[in-house]
């Protein structure tokens, strides 16, 4: 049977099935096309922005705007994703992947949702936002483009699911699964969930877009339609969590400083990840403050310390792992030794701490109750989630993607220079992004909004400081700057699977991963390894950052207006 | 082992947790404890806290008290397209509705007082920004969310739509005048 | 051999059999926020006066 071929990389070890060999590339490759996409469409939106360049009209602008988020917010990720499960589940656990053929049946059904959806908004009557929010109507075949890919995304989890079963019946593993492996199960939990949202509020509303339901609750759809919408980004988080571990290993040859506190952090994302959905309800009408206090704090912010956990975990077994292998000096020796010209440890160390400190921080700060007043729907919405999803999901996949070339298409990466500074520049850039919209909203800018000059309103307008006008300019700059850096990424990684020398089945040197350190590393000088001064007054560093912004978003909550 | 391959150890739960990670989580625990603290707080000692007081309703009926309450309080009309101004009695009631693409009546209001305001849309759902004093309310049709404001300074306030609601999204600004 | 394995699973603590077990994990994982979140805003999104 077909299934049961492999190959053993010569690198890694890794038993690589060839039909989940093919399935990853696949899903990953497209991942890359759709990424592509969704970049230039954001192009468009950042030049537009920008008041004194204003590229597209205000049709044009609103349809891009929503094939910039559909493309890169849903398709790209989630591709990618589905190619991350198989990864952890096949690869890691080295066992055939289960049920190839509905595998390849979501896939297409993938495919299918997102080339239909982007055929579909194109036409220019389905300009409705990702969000679509009810009773906005797009095309029935919008939701039915997105039903189609939710299905598909639902197949490629249960695959994984099956896959598990198949490792643990064929006993081609000992004991408990890898900590990659249970950051993946955390992420395919947390997708079903999503998926099972998406297909609750979408299959309704694709019936009422023909007709045969008269009406759709507009504060229902959006509980919903966020249970689905939100719970997708964090999918992201628990993804991209486990590719930050995936990188430390084969780096460092890390392993996690505890496997129960590692777990046990994933499993506060398990519990009340997907609570924080609430995040985009709480100047909604319809729902008490309790409701909105409980889900808004993921059950008192327990998994808000998972992140942090995992802020500290990470870059703690590093340190632990280099400190191990004879970087003991001082507090920054493991930190200044790391291959910082390896762009899959600069895009991962650079999507570590634009994750925590730009991301992190400012998710949690709007997400309070009451400090959300002053940010909902502004431009410090979409400059908190490129530092999320951006700075944080997509350059911790490419960093991964750079390693993932050689070990699965068995090609040398070509223009190894530009690779180098490939995640400075898209970090560099996003960072901007991330900041001057974040700026912008502070000063009461909109998100989603063509024109903030308000020509055309026949006389009645607002002023908006020239702050703002100088943000939109910058974040415009920011723009070209991260897609010049994403376009160096397509460009390397699909010229090296065209182009790249081939590997063939010889052993690459340097070797492309590190050996796990063992336990006689950990154990020399008296276990020092595990004291990670380093990390820990970087972890300080981030705390202080931390409370310190948040008391100051009160003390601005408080010099606005009486609002009861 | 290496995050890559299972725990070296069957059983690893009951290993010994290094001590700084164990002092990190407590610091992020007692951090998550303060953070679910302060919002309730606000809640007795703030001054804004979103009232979340909801009824359902139809956009014809809504429409309808808003021309009521407009029939009732206005005391000049204003402004390019000629809205009415509305100056309801210190501390009542006040309406506002949103529709494509206009934030309707122009409101004024006096400073320092408490206005109870109801609020909702007419056709698609929109975003009631209120500018420079940055207060924003999701405004979602059949439903009639009813909350208070009080405004802290005189001036001319505008009202943007901050959620998107199709092609004339951006031409969508209102007023609100505080006076004395 | 098997007696050993036996006692070895006997031994594990009841944490480290949750976090081994992923389909219980799935059906806490979307148990709780679809009672948490769903289920408490759609009861009062569904029980709203009507005026």
């Amino acid at each position: 049977m077909a299934n049961t071929t492999f190959r053993t990389c010569p690198d890694t070890g890794l038993k690589l099935f060839s039909t989940t060999e093919t399935l990853i590339k696949a899903n990953a490759v497209l991942g890359v096309v759709f990424l592509l996409i969704g970049g230039t469409y954001g192009l468009f939106v950042g030049l537009t922005r920008w008041q004194a360049v204003h590229l597209l009209n205000a049709q044009d602008f609103y349809m891009v705007l929503t094939l910039h988020g559909l493309n890169v917010l849903i398709f790209w990720l989630i591709f990618f994703e589905i190619a991350v499960l198989y990864f952890a589940s096949s690869v890691l656990l080295g066992c055939r992947l289960a049920t190839p053929k509905w595998a390849w049946t979501g896939f297409a059904l993938m495919l299918i949702g997102a080339v239909m959806n982007n055929v579909i908004v194109l036409q220019g009557n389905s300009t409705v936002m990702m969000t679509s929010y009810v009773p906005m109507a797009a095309d029935p075949l919008f939701y039915l483009s997105l039903i189609l890919f939710a299905v598909g995304a639902l197949i490629g989890c249960f695959v994984f699911f099956g896959t598990l079963v198949v490792a643990k019946a064929e006993k081609s593993y000992e004991g408990s699964v890898p900590l990659v492996t249970f950051g993946a199960i955390t992420a395919a939990i947390i997708a079903v969930f999503t998926i099972v949202s998406g297909a609750i509020i979408l299959i309704p509303t694709y019936l009422w877009s023909i007709g045969v339901v008269s009406e759709i609750n507009t504060l229902a759809y959006r509980l919903i339609w966020w249970g689905f919408g939100h719970s997708s980004q964090q999918i992201n988080v628990a993804a991209h969590v486990s590719v930050w571990y995936v990188i430390a290993a084969v780096l460092f040859g890390a392993r996690p400083l505890s496997e129960k506190v590692s777990r046990t952090a994933f499993l506060m994302y398990i519990l009340f990840l997907q609570l924080a959905s609430v995040h985009h309800l709480l100047v909604d009408p319809g729902t008490s403050s309790n409701f909105k206090m409980f889900n808004t704090s993921y059950a008192m912010y327990l998994a808000v310390m998972a992140s942090m956990v995992h802020g500290l975990t990470v870059p703690g077994a590093i340190e632990a792992a280099q400190r191990a292998r004879g970087h003991r000096d001082g507090m920054f020796t493991w930190l200044r030794k790391a291959p910082w010209g390896n762009p899959t440890f600069s895009g991962m160390f650079i999507s570590l701490v634009g994750f925590g400190f730009l991301g992190g921080i400012t998710g949690v700060v709007m997400g309070a109750e009451q400090i959300n007043i002053l940010i909902h729907n502004t431009l410090y919405v979409p400059g908190h989630f490129h530092a999320t999803v951006v700075l944080g999901t997509t350059l911790a996949f490419m960093a991964l993607t750079y390693w993932l070339v050689p070990v699965l298409f068995r090609r040398e990466l070509i223009l190894k220079g530009l690779a180098r500074w490939q995640p400075y520049l898209f970090g560099l850039g996003m960072t901007g992004v991330s900041l001057f919209l974040m700026g912008a909203g502070t000063l009461g800018v909109p998100r989603r909004h063509w024109d903030i000059g308000f020509a055309g309103t026949g006389g009645i307008t607002h002023e908006f400081p020239a702050a703002a006008y100088t943000m939109l300019a910058l974040n415009g700059m920011s723009v070209i700057l991260a897609v010049i850096g994403g376009a160096a990424f397509c460009v390397i990684i699909v010229g090296s699977l065209l182009f790249g020398k081939k590997l063939g089945n010889e052993k690459i040197s340097p070797p492309i991963i590190a050996q796990p350190v063992t336990d006689e590393e950990y154990n020399a000088d008296g276990g020092s390894a595990y004291a990670i001064p380093g990390t820990m007054a970087l972890a300080m560093i981030f705390f202080v950052s931390f409370a310190l912004y948040y008391f100051i978003n009160w003390k601005y909550l408080a010099e606005t207006w009486g609002i009861a | 082992m290496s995050n890559l391959l299972p725990p070296a150890t069957k059983i690893w739960w009951n290993e010994p947790i290094h001590r700084n990670e164990l002092i990190w989580i407590s610091l992020v625990f007692v951090w998550g404890l303060i953070m679910t603290f302060m919002m309730p707080y606000w809640h007795v000692v703030g001054k804004q806290n979103l009232g979340t007081e909801t009824y359902k309703s139809t956009p014809a009926e809504f429409q309808l008290k808003v021309q009521e309450f407009v029939d009732k309080f206005t005391v000049r009309n204003e402004g390019p397209r000629n809205y009415p101004v509305v100056a309801p009695p210190a501390g009542g009631d006040v309406y506002m509705l949103a529709r494509l693409w206009e934030w309707w009546p122009i409101l004024e209001l006096k400073k320092g007082e408490t206005y109870r305001f109801h609020l909702s849309s007419l056709d698609w759902q929109h975003g009631f920004s209120l500018q420079p004093a940055n207060i924003n309310i999701q405004v979602v049709p059949d439903h009639e969310h009813v909350f208070s404001l009080t405004p802290n300074a005189t001036g001319e306030y505008s009202v943007i739509c901050n959620e998107f609601c199709g092609v004339g999204h951006h031409l969508m600004i209102g007023k609100i005048l505080v006076v004395e | 051999m098997k007696d050993q394995d036996q006692t070895e699973s006997g031994q594990v603590p009841m944490m480290q059999k949750l976090l081994d077990n992923p389909f219980l994990l799935l059906f806490i994982g979307v148990a709780s926020p679809s009672i948490l979140y769903l289920g408490w805003g759609l009861a009062e999104i569904f029980t709203l006066p009507v005026r």
